[in-house]
């Protein structure tokens, strides 16, 4: 980590600068992660009157836990899902405004506005559109022999989520991506195609391993958003239900630690999405350094 | 590109076109219903096209809200709004751009767990530490407050990369002359490096302003008193109303419309800003 070959003379100076930072991430960020693992070792009695120590007991219980593992699952799914389809429709698009050159801008502000939008907004827009008496969607599904009504059925109130979150974030997706192939030298297209190279072959073999740091990139920022940034569209829309269909882990940790006020078996849940952020951080920035050594 | 057919330009024009249809048409369906009256719903005269009550639901929206229904008014809400992503925004700048000076414009012994430690905040999000925050939140007695509603968020590490980043390519001759000039750290600051990073400060303010306006469990946590309500967290309140007898759907869609406008047109007028500042602080 380096600092400027030349540099202000100065003991005191620098650390007043850094106090307000220091301040706040000590306050905010450092004591209450503490307090989380820590409380994650302990039981409280029934009264929160006291704790004992219990060791590692609140993580073994957790994965005894039906409920958990079931919320493991859903998050899973629905990461998998929203994904899949956010990547997957932003790839399309910016392939399709590659293609159109200067005449794709006017599309640009139509695909993009939606990044804009609140999770918690975005779901009750979805969740308008999709409702069992007077959404229009919902109705249009009906007209086709589909009953729609995601607050009985499970697996309807998980497809629900999974498309509010998925077309918040095919904007972000579009514009990554549509910088990535921008990017991409036209003389190694142009050299396939005099080979004989069709358009499907030139995406396939050249295109696609050109992008796949953009992709890589794309891949972790959107489980992250899948994990944590989606507790606005659930909370707001299906409330995790019904039942524990659309229970994600960042929902459970809120629900039994806010509503159910279970300060350990939460703790512990916080501790176990900690060690994810860790993860999808750390493989972030492996992938910067990679970036920065080409 | 080489070889483009017309044929794939008509397909790629109307994948767009089909694309900006479905990304569309939330939008424009929430706002077709914020034109009907509440009874329109369940009769089914709500159509394809907009109705006569736009003004009237509005007004109702920003001013009154729905007191049988239990939805505040919108107007206050979207102030509060504002003060809290402007005060957001406006915090995470200062705070970083001092701390990115500090770490980058002088030596001392601390600078690099200081710089690990702002780091580790990239790793704790509010939602992995909700109850603990919350708990030192209330212990400090900020609770139903705006420094509560702000403060807790204002600590950034990606704003800290970025304008690091941005003085690391700010050449040290410039350093070295206000040196020899016999300036000090704070008028280089004020004089050099404030005025040299203004566009990433103008881009990030918009990619923060965004952040703060949407945020949605910490104004949950934090506030019970109505008058702290922001608008996005507060439509929670608005869906549970909505599903109740009495629907008041042309409500809760004039309010959602209210909440995401704001936003949107910044991103539309500053698209530039936007798109620089998106990808400058991902990096």
């Amino acid at each position: 980590m380096q600092a400027k070959r030349v540099t202000f003379p100065g003991k005191i100076t620098p650390y007043l600068l850094l106090l307000p930072q220091v301040a706040v991430t000590l306050v905010f960020f450092v004591w209450p992660a503490g307090e989380a693992l820590v409380s994650s070792l302990f039981a409280q009695d029934a009264f929160g009157l006291g704790s004992t120590f219990v060791g590692l007991a609140n993580f073994a219980a957790l994965l005894r836990d039906p409920a958990y593992l079931e919320a493991v699952g859903v998050s899973f799914l629905f990461a998998f899902c929203v994904t899949t389809l956010a990547m997957g429709l932003g790839l399309l698009f910016a392939a399709a405004a590659d293609a159109l050159g200067k005449a794709a801008g006017l599309y640009q502000v139509l695909l993009v506005w939606p990044y804009a939008v609140a999770p918690a907004v975005a779901g009750v827009l979805w969740l308008f559109m999709f409702d069992p008496s007077v959404g229009m969607v919902a109705h249009a599904l009906r007209t086709m022999g589909i009953s729609w009504n995601h607050v009985l059925d499970g697996g309807q109130a998980l497809t629900l989520v999974i498309l509010a979150a998925a077309w918040k974030q095919v904007s972000y997706n579009f514009l990554f991506f549509y910088a990535g192939l921008r990017a991409i030298p036209q003389g190694a297209l142009e050299a396939a195609a005099l080979d004989g190279a069709g358009p499907f072959q030139r995406f396939r073999h050249i295109v696609l391993p050109l992008l796949a740091p953009t992709t890589f990139f794309l891949l972790v920022v959107n489980l992250t958003y899948a994990f944590f940034d989606t507790f606005g569209i659930i909370h707001a829309t299906t409330g995790g239900g019904p039942g524990r269909a659309t229970t994600i882990l960042v929902y459970k940790v809120f629900r039994d630690g806010f509503e159910g006020l279970d300060l350990g078996g939460s703790s512990a849940q916080s501790v176990v999405l900690l060690v994810i952020v860790v993860a999808l951080t750390a493989l972030q920035f492996r992938h910067i350094e990679r970036k920065v050594s080409y | 590109m080489a070889g483009t057919s017309r044929l794939s330009l008509l397909l790629a024009h109307l994948a767009l076109i089909a694309g900006a249809a479905v990304m569309m048409a939330p939008l424009y369906v929430a706002f077709v219903a914020s034109t009907y009256a509440g009874g329109d719903f369940l009769s089914g005269r709500v159509g394809l096209l907009p109705g006569p009550h736009l003004v009237e639901n509005y007004r109702l929206a920003l001013t009154t809200g729905s007191s049988t229904a239990g939805i505040p008014p919108v107007g206050p809400m979207l102030w509060n709004s504002l003060v809290v992503a402007v005060v957001i925004a406006a915090g995470k700048i200062s705070i970083s751009i001092l701390s990115a000076f500090a770490i980058c414009y002088f030596r001392f012994p601390l600078r690099v767990p200081a710089f690990w430690l702002i780091f580790m905040t990239l790793m704790l999000p509010v939602e992995v530490r909700i109850l603990p925050t919350f708990e030192v939140a209330a212990r400090l007695d900020l609770l139903n407050s705006y420094a509560g509603l702000t403060v807790p968020l204002i600590a950034s590490a990606t704003a800290t990369f970025l304008f690091r980043q941005v003085f690391m390519t700010i050449p040290d001759e410039l350093t070295e002359a206000a040196l020899i000039d016999g300036a000090g750290p704070l008028r280089f600051f004020w004089s050099i490096l404030l005025p040299l990073s203004r566009t990433n400060i103008a881009a990030l303010f918009v990619i923060l302003f965004l952040y703060g306006w949407n945020q949605y469990l910490w104004p949950l946590m934090v506030t019970t008193d109505a008058s702290y309500f922001t608008v996005v967290m507060g439509i929670r309140r608005l869906v549970g109303a909505a599903a109740e007898a009495d629907p008041v759907w042309h409500l809760v869609m004039a309010t959602a419309i209210l909440a995401l406008v704001p936003p949107v047109l910044v991103i539309a007028v500053l698209q530039r800003l936007f798109v620089r500042g998106l990808t400058e602080t991902e990096k």
